[in-house]
C-alpha cells in the first residue's frame, strides 16, 4: 500500500466542503481534491504519494523546470477554483503535511489569524501591475557628426559618457514614475505589495521591468485600477494588468 | 481592456511563481515540509533561468 502525505492548497471557510466544482477534481499529481473542516474553517487538500512529495523529492523537483511548472499550474488551478466563489487564503506552494490531523491542528492553532485573514480578503481579489520601460525611440538623438574630428578618441569617449549618463537619467526617471504610479494605484487598494522586477530572461522581453506590484481591491477598485492603468500612457512605462488572482500576496500570517 | 479572468494556461509561469513562491500562507512546523525558506526560491529561479538558457541554445 502506498503511504500518503497531505498536500495543502488553501484555507477557507467550512462552506468550501460543499463546493462541487472543487471537491473531487484532480489537483497536483492528479490527486483528487478534498476538503477537511475544523469548526468554521476548512482546508483544501489532497492525498499525495509520500515519496514523491517528500522533502528530497521537492528540493530536486525545484531544479526541474517541467516539474516546477506542472506543480505551479496544478496548484494554481485548485486555488483559483476555490477562490472564484469563496474567500480563501492560498498556502505557499509545496506545503505538505503528514496527515489530516496535522492540517486540522493548523486550523485550530491559527484560528483567529485565519478568520481575520479571510475577512480581509472577502469580496476582494488581487490584481498585478507590471511596468516595462517603453522601447527607446530609435536614434532619437542623431550621432554627433564630429565623431571623426581632430581628436576622434576623446570625442568617442565623451559621446559614450554622455550616452551612459542619459541612460542612467532615463532609468532614474522611470523608477520615479513607477513609484508615483504605484502610490496612485495603492490608494485604490486595501493593501499592496511590491515584488522584485522579473528577470528579462524569464519575461522574454528586451525592455527591463521597472514595476512589479500587486493590489488587493474589491470589484469597484478593480475597475478603477484598470482605468488608471489604461490612462497612464505618458510615463515612459508600458503597463500590463494581470488578474484577478486569488489573494496570494495578501495572506501572510504574522510570525508566531 | 477586459476584466475577464485569464485561463490558467494563459498565465505566464513567471507571474505565477512570483505569487506561489513569494506569497501564500507560510507554515513551518515539525509535521510539514514547506518552501518557507527563501533560498529555495532562489534555487528554483536559478533552475528556471538555466532552463531558459538551454532552450535558447537549441
Amino acid at each position: 500500500m502506498t503511504e500518503h502525505s497531505v498536500y495543502l492548497y488553501a484555507i477557507g471557510e467550512a462552506a468550501l466542503a460543499d463546493s462541487d466544482e472543487l471537491v473531487g477534481t484532480p489537483g497536483v499529481d492528479g490527486a483528487p481534491v478534498r476538503v477537511v473542516v475544523a469548526g468554521q474553517l476548512a482546508a483544501v487538500i489532497a492525498s499525495v504519494d509520500r515519496k514523491r512529495f517528500g522533502e528530497e523529492a521537492i528540493r530536486a523537483g525545484l531544479e526541474d523546470l517541467e516539474w516546477l511548472e506542472q506543480l505551479a499550474r496544478a496548484h494554481h488551478q485548485v486555488v483559483d477554483r476555490a477562490a472564484r466563489s469563496h474567500p480563501v487564503a492560498p498556502v505557499r506552494m509545496a506545503t505538505v503535511y503528514l496527515d489530516d490531523a496535522g492540517v486540522r491542528q493548523l486550523l485550530s492553532d491559527h484560528h483567529a489569524e485565519l478568520v481575520a485573514t479571510l475577512d480581509r480578503v472577502r469580496g476582494r481579489s488581487e490584481w498585478g501591475v507590471k511596468g516595462y520601460a517603453a522601447p527607446a525611440r530609435e536614434a532619437s538623438e542623431a550621432e554627433p557628426s564630429s565623431a571623426a574630428s581632430d581628436a576622434p578618441g576623446t570625442s568617442y569617449l565623451l559621446h559614450r559618457r554622455a550616452e551612459r549618463d542619459r541612460a542612467a537619467h532615463g532609468r532614474q526617471r522611470l523608477m520615479e514614475a513607477a513609484d508615483r504610479l504605484h502610490d496612485d494605484f495603492a490608494r485604490l487598494a486595501v493593501d499592496s505589495r511590491v515584488y522584485p522586477p522579473q528577470d528579462p530572461r524569464l519575461t522574454g522581453r528586451s525592455e527591463p521591468m521597472i514595476l512589479n506590484a500587486a493590489y488587493l481591491v474589491d470589484d469597484a477598485g478593480a475597475t478603477r485600477l484598470a482605468e488608471k492603468v489604461n490612462a497612464a500612457t505618458d510615463t515612459g512605462l508600458r503597463l500590463e494588468l494581470t488578474g484577478p488572482w486569488a489573494p496570494y500576496s495578501f495572506t501572510a500570517l504574522a510570525e508566531s | 481592456m477586459t476584466l475577464a479572468r485569464a485561463g490558467v494556461e494563459e498565465i505566464a509561469l513567471v507571474d505565477l511563481l512570483d505569487r506561489l513562491l513569494g506569497g501564500g500562507v507560510v507554515i513551518a512546523g515539525d509535521l510539514t515540509i514547506s518552501l518557507a525558506e527563501v533560498d529555495l526560491v532562489h534555487i528554483s529561479l536559478r533552475a528556471l533561468i538555466s532552463s531558459v538558457d538551454k532552450l535558447m541554445e537549441r
